[in-house]
């Protein structure tokens, strides 16, 4: 399988570990990246906040390089990354009036013929391969963490279902997981405000930490930086603002593969954790 | 030279206010063949009829065009004006100016020339027209009622009452329906069972009432006053005349885990059953998917232990036909599931039910005997939120429409709840309540301000669960918007009244219309609410739009006056708007070369072969005839004939030639 | 988009460029709330979701200016749980985007979002000049305009070890290319 890569700005910085656990994954599932050549950033949670066109020009310039590079599907691992792109997409497709206008910001043709993809979309795939080149089952009990962006608004990215989805958890099932029954699969972290409004984080995060502990988990899955980062990151605040350390991990779904892989943890980005990926001998190991 | 009249109708401002009437009646003045043309504010009315007649009588006048609204609703209306005045009913025609151009324009000189363009086209109809008489068919007087639910029984009773059999027909093993499956009633909570048993009895048992249960209508055929329907009896697997109904066979079943229908779920019953210990016939029926005979082959204790030998496994599905001379459709409705709500789990949490689920907690006859426990661990709920629009009003993943039923019932709920438990809290999400009807409003006033139930205006987001409690997420709009968090022991959902299954299928196959919900359409939303489109084929409650219980049973005997009207009459007139195969003197007799293609044609079977046969008996040809009775007038015949040996009376080749042609 | 009241047809009101810019019609609301009980911020806001729209649908100036001012609409993280779940399919993120462009444009942004503004022109500034956040930038420029200088100072040297804070930008190459878009778009308003 060859398939074309948009890593996006997160996976260059405080998410490296995202984009070394995916190509480290695919890799071994035999998957070819192609990166989109001299991409921009897709303008994530402030283009859309601040401008409408700036918010659709962005992501049509990837999406206009991608056409050019020949690609037909990218993949966007970062769940705002592959949600702007489907917006911008979309829009564009609802009102073509707005194409010239676009065409003549990002100076380049613009079909909107190329398909994205999610990394639970591409994972899903690849299920059979994964199920079967498993040397390591995860034997956890995990809480699988869609966030907001991979699932919703549905009428864009018409992806799994908007409450409740399913994907991750059949995934983590495959690697020999155990997802614990979770309410909080889809409520917000807080994204954008982990620098400006901390406490929103604090509190939001905070709500997910909790009850994921709760409920049992060893572990909280994602695929989402900004999701990875508040429950990360931002742990200190989180702990401070519940009054007590929580030492619940936040992994990555391509982490979590590339351990029932059998791939080396420091491949996979697992030293860049805040909160280290490490498991009590007892905990949720008995299931 | 015909001499006829045309009258232009402003019908209010409906026409008037596009169409230039006093200029389109002079217009009309010149058209060749017109004696007679005036325009009034409204023709329908009575002054207006009269000024046609005295006209049709000072200018003998032999046709008449009215210019003003749709056929559909006056066109008998003139007709019977015209026929009154002296001249065939049939010589007078309608201009549609109203749907046909003032409704559909803007106001100008095009619009007023298309409107007398419109007539010009029905003057030159009724040139060519020729005066027909109505056809009488007989009338059998035995109504069929689909569906055994309060409705059905109200109808059946109003029938049989006025002299005239009935046929009952329901699906299910008992008729009784919903309600009987419901607690007590609003406004008054009066116990339902109480109220609906003995009406089950009294059908049961009434001279006039032809009880078919676990049946199923399969075919219809034929036309008012002379339906052929065809009832798919289906295999209880009992003889029902040998049945006593002593129950034995259903202690006996090895078989006692089934999910329980009539308990929406919340008991359980054996594979041989009755649906209720008050069911009517009180006999049990063999459920095929889940008894272990079936299944496996071994088993048929049922049988060893009837001590009357009733027990049939051999028995199969069997179809009847019947004439029946009008049929009432109450077949009621369905309710949304709660696992159509993905913000509410799907239907995975056990302790957020549905209205009808809670009946069944509450009813004496439930599976609790109306003691209240929640269904996941049998404890009794300490707090329970009740949310009203659940599917209802919702464009987005429910229906657009407005249940209608579920203000007053969740009223109802939260009161018997608090009435069972007195120091329990009862919440209710709504957006508005809906109480029009005779002490409704009261009744939900007495819920609030006597039983302390809280309402909070607004819907609820979530419901998730945490440490056996359901946390239910809603706000407070009169609190503008805050959230309003409530740890609940039980939630039920208002869910949305639905057509229920199959109706679209069962409104083509008696031809009814249906709206896009699938529920039944009314001939008139106003003036004939309980009347389909299909004449002899009328409503009854639920199957409609969404109905209470009062209502439904008005509307049932609305339904059975019309049905004892019909059959109040000797025969029917039907419009003779029939094809009929033209017949020439011998030695031709008729264009037509019987080849039959029209037989096949025909979606009524009403052409039959019929043979010329000469003194002797021999036969010389063999024709094509169209029976009066069956033919819908639909044309198709006349399209597939390849020797234009048919016509349409009232709609012949000649007339639409000349309507054309004058355009 | 044409609307019952006359009001919502003038110019002047905040609910006709509302439904001009962004095709929702304001009348589909019916009040029901559930987007303020399922917004994971609407404790925190001066105005929940729903209030901001009953203001909207009156098409009057004092609540045209109360919806601009409030801190409520700066809040919005278009987490998207409303419009999923709203019955009557109003996209209401849509519109937060809309109002919060608004209020800027008038100079009638509450004075607690300035902070959350900061944020999101140095996010903008840093791409349009080197094509990709760079995100010690984002945090410095940050800083600088929101004069939150001590805040977050402890979390820098973490993630420098983690190998997760790069101290140079990542450059594209056609960074003129990115000037040219930023303005023929955002530029030209």
């Amino acid at each position: 399988m060859r398939i074309g890569y948009y890593p996006g700005c997160s996976l260059l910085g405080s998410s490296r570990e995202f984009d070394e656990s995916t190509r480290a994954v695919l890799k071994a599932l035999d998957v070819e990246l192609v990166e989109v050549a001299d991409w921009n950033c897709c303008g994530a949670s402030s283009a859309h906040i601040l401008n409408h066109e700036l918010s659709i020009a962005l992501p049509a310039r990837i999406l206009a390089l991608a056409e050019q590079a020949g690609l037909t599907e990218i993949l966007a691992p970062c769940a705002a990354c592959s949600n702007r792109l489907l917006s911008a997409q979309q829009e564009l497709e609802k009102h073509p009036e707005m194409l010239a206008g676009i065409e003549k910001a990002i100076e380049m043709p613009y079909k909107g013929t190329v398909k994205i993809v999610n990394i639970l979309e591409v994972l899903d795939r690849l299920k059979d391969l994964i199920a079967a080149k498993t040397v390591e089952p995860f034997a956890k009990k995990v809480a699988s963490y869609y966030g907001c962006l991979l699932v919703r608004p549905p009428r864009v990215v018409n992806f799994d279902r908007p409450e409740d989805p399913q994907s991750m958890d059949r995934m983590l099932r495959a690697v020999g997981a155990t997802p614990v029954e979770w309410p909080f699969k889809t409520e917000c972290c807080g994204a954008a405000f982990s620098v400006t409004r901390t406490d929103i984080v604090a509190k939001l995060s905070g709500k997910l930490v909790q009850d994921a502990v709760k409920r049992g988990a060893d572990a909280i899955v994602v695929a989402c930086p900004m999701c990875h980062s508040n429950l990360d990151l931002r742990r200190a605040e989180i702990n401070e603002y519940l009054q007590q350390e929580y030492a619940i991990p936040a992994m990555f779904i391509t982490q979590v593969v590339g351990l029932a892989l059998g791939l080396d943890p420091k491949a996979l980005g697992l030293h860049r954790h805040m909160v280290p990926v490490e498991f009590a001998e007892t905990a949720g190991v008995q299931s | 030279m015909s001499r006829i009249g045309v009258f232009t109708c402003h019908c209010g401002e409906n026409i008037g206010a596009t169409v230039d009437c006093v200029k389109v009646a002079e217009m009309c003045k010149d058209i060749p063949g017109v004696v007679h043309s005036v325009e009034y504010k409204y023709m329908c009315s009575d002054p207006g009829q009269r000024q046609m007649q005295e006209a049709i009588k000072e200018h003998q006048l032999d046709g008449v065009v009215v210019a003003a609204c749709s056929p559909r609703m006056h066109e008998p209306t003139f007709r019977r004006a015209a026929g009154d005045a002296g001249i065939n009913p049939y010589m007078c025609e309608m201009a549609n100016l109203r749907e046909h151009c003032s409704w559909v324009h803007e106001k100008g000189d095009a619009t007023t020339q298309k409107a007398a363009d419109l007539i010009r086209v029905l003057v030159e109809k009724v040139k060519h027209n020729e005066p027909l008489h109505p056809i009488k068919v007989p009338v059998t007087r035995t109504a069929m009622v689909i569906g055994g639910g309060v409705g059905g029984i109200q109808v059946a009773l109003d029938i049989a009452n006025g002299g005239h059999k009935v046929v009952l027909v329901e699906k299910s093993p008992s008729i009784g329906g919903h309600m009987s499956q419901l607690s007590e009633t609003f406004p008054t909570l009066d116990c339902s069972q109480c109220i609906l048993t003995p009406r089950m009895v009294e059908a049961a048992q009434h001279p006039n009432i032809t009880l078919m249960t676990y049946s199923e209508v399969e075919k219809v055929d034929g036309f008012i006053g002379n339906f052929k329907v065809t009832v798919r009896k289906k295999a209880r697997k009992l003889d029902e005349k040998l049945c006593t109904g002593c129950g034995l066979c259903i202690q006996k079943c090895p078989n006692k885990k089934i999910s329980d229908e009539f308990n929406e779920g919340l008991g359980t019953r054996t594979a041989i059953y009755v649906p209720f210990p008050q069911a009517v016939p009180n006999k049990p029926v063999i459920d095929l998917q889940n008894c272990t005979y079936y299944k496996t082959g071994k088993c048929k204790v049922c049988e060893k232990m009837c001590p009357t030998n009733a027990i049939r496994f051999d028995q199969e599905d069997e179809l009847v036909t019947l004439d029946i001379g009008a049929i009432v459709l109450a077949t009621g409705f369905k309710l949304m599931k709660t696992d159509a709500f993905p913000e509410y789990g799907y239907g995975k949490h056990k302790d957020i039910i549905d209205g009808m689920q809670f009946e069944r907690l509450a009813s004496a006859s439930g599976p609790t005997s109306g003691v209240m426990k929640r269904p996941s661990d049998g404890k009794e709920p300490e707090t329970v939120v009740f949310i009203a629009c659940s599917g209802s009003r919702d464009r987005a993943k429910g229906v657009p429409y407005c249940s209608k039923i579920c203000c007053m019932y969740t009223a109802k709920h939260a009161m018997l709840y608090k009435h069972k438990v007195h120091s329990g809290k009862a919440y209710v999400f709504y957006m508005d309540i809906r109480a029009a009807g005779k002490d409704y409003d009261e009744f939900v006033r007495r819920a609030i301000e006597e039983d302390e139930v809280k309402y909070i205006r607004g819907r609820v987001s979530k419901i998730y669960e945490e440490d056996g409690k359901l946390i239910v997420m809603g706000a407070d709009t009169l609190m503008g918007g805050e959230p309003v968090v409530i740890k609940a022991d039980m939630v039920v959902l208002a869910t949305a009244v639905q057509s229920n299954d199959r109706s679209e299928e069962l409104a083509q196959t008696l031809h009814v219309s249906y709206d896009s919900y699938g529920f039944f359409a009314e001939a008139h939303p106003k003036l004939r609410p309980v009347e389909t489109n299909t004449a002899g084929i009328f409503l009854a409650g639920a199957c409609q739009a969404p109905r209470d219980i009062p209502e439904t049973v008005a509307q049932a005997s609305g339904a059975a006056a019309k049905v004892v009207g019909l059959f109040s009459n000797d025969e029917l007139t039907r419009e003779p708007i029939v094809a009929v195969v033209n017949r020439q003197a011998a030695p031709v007799y008729s264009t037509c070369v019987g080849c039959f293609l029209c037989q096949g044609a025909c979606p009524y079977q009403a052409i039959e072969q019929e043979e010329i046969k000469a003194r002797s008996g021999e036969v010389i040809m063999t024709l094509a005839r169209i029976n009066p009775g069956l033919c819908q007038g639909c044309g198709t015949c006349v399209a597939t004939c390849r020797t234009k040996a048919i016509d349409l009376q009232g709609f012949s080749n000649e007339q639409i030639y000349a309507e054309l042609m004058t355009l | 988009m044409s609307s019952g009241s006359h009001h919502d047809h003038h110019e002047d009101t905040l609910a006709w460029r509302v439904q001009q810019a962004t095709g929702v019609k304001l009348a589909h609301c019916y009040q029901c709330g559930k987007c303020a009980a399922g917004c994971p911020v609407a404790d925190q806001m001066d105005m929940p979701p729903c209030q901001v729209f009953r203001m909207l649908q009156y098409g009057l100036p004092q609540y045209d200016k109360r919806v601009l001012g409030c801190e409520g609409i700066w809040l919005c993280l278009a987490c998207e749980t409303c419009s999923t779940r709203c019955p009557q399919e109003v996209e209401i993120p849509k519109i937060m985007d809309f109002i919060r462009g608004e209020a800027l444009r008038l100079n009638l942004a509450h004075p607690r979002s300035k902070d959350i503004l900061a944020f999101h022109r140095a996010f903008l500034d840093s791409i349009e000049y080197t094509g990709r956040l760079y995100e010690v930038g984002l945090v410095a420029d940050y800083k600088v305009r929101s004069r939150h200088f001590l805040k977050d100072v402890m979390l820098a040297p973490k993630m420098y070890i983690k190998g997760k804070l790069g101290l140079l930008p990542h450059l594209i190459k056609n960074r003129r290319g990115m000037k040219h878009l930023f303005k023929q778009t955002i530029g030209k308003g």
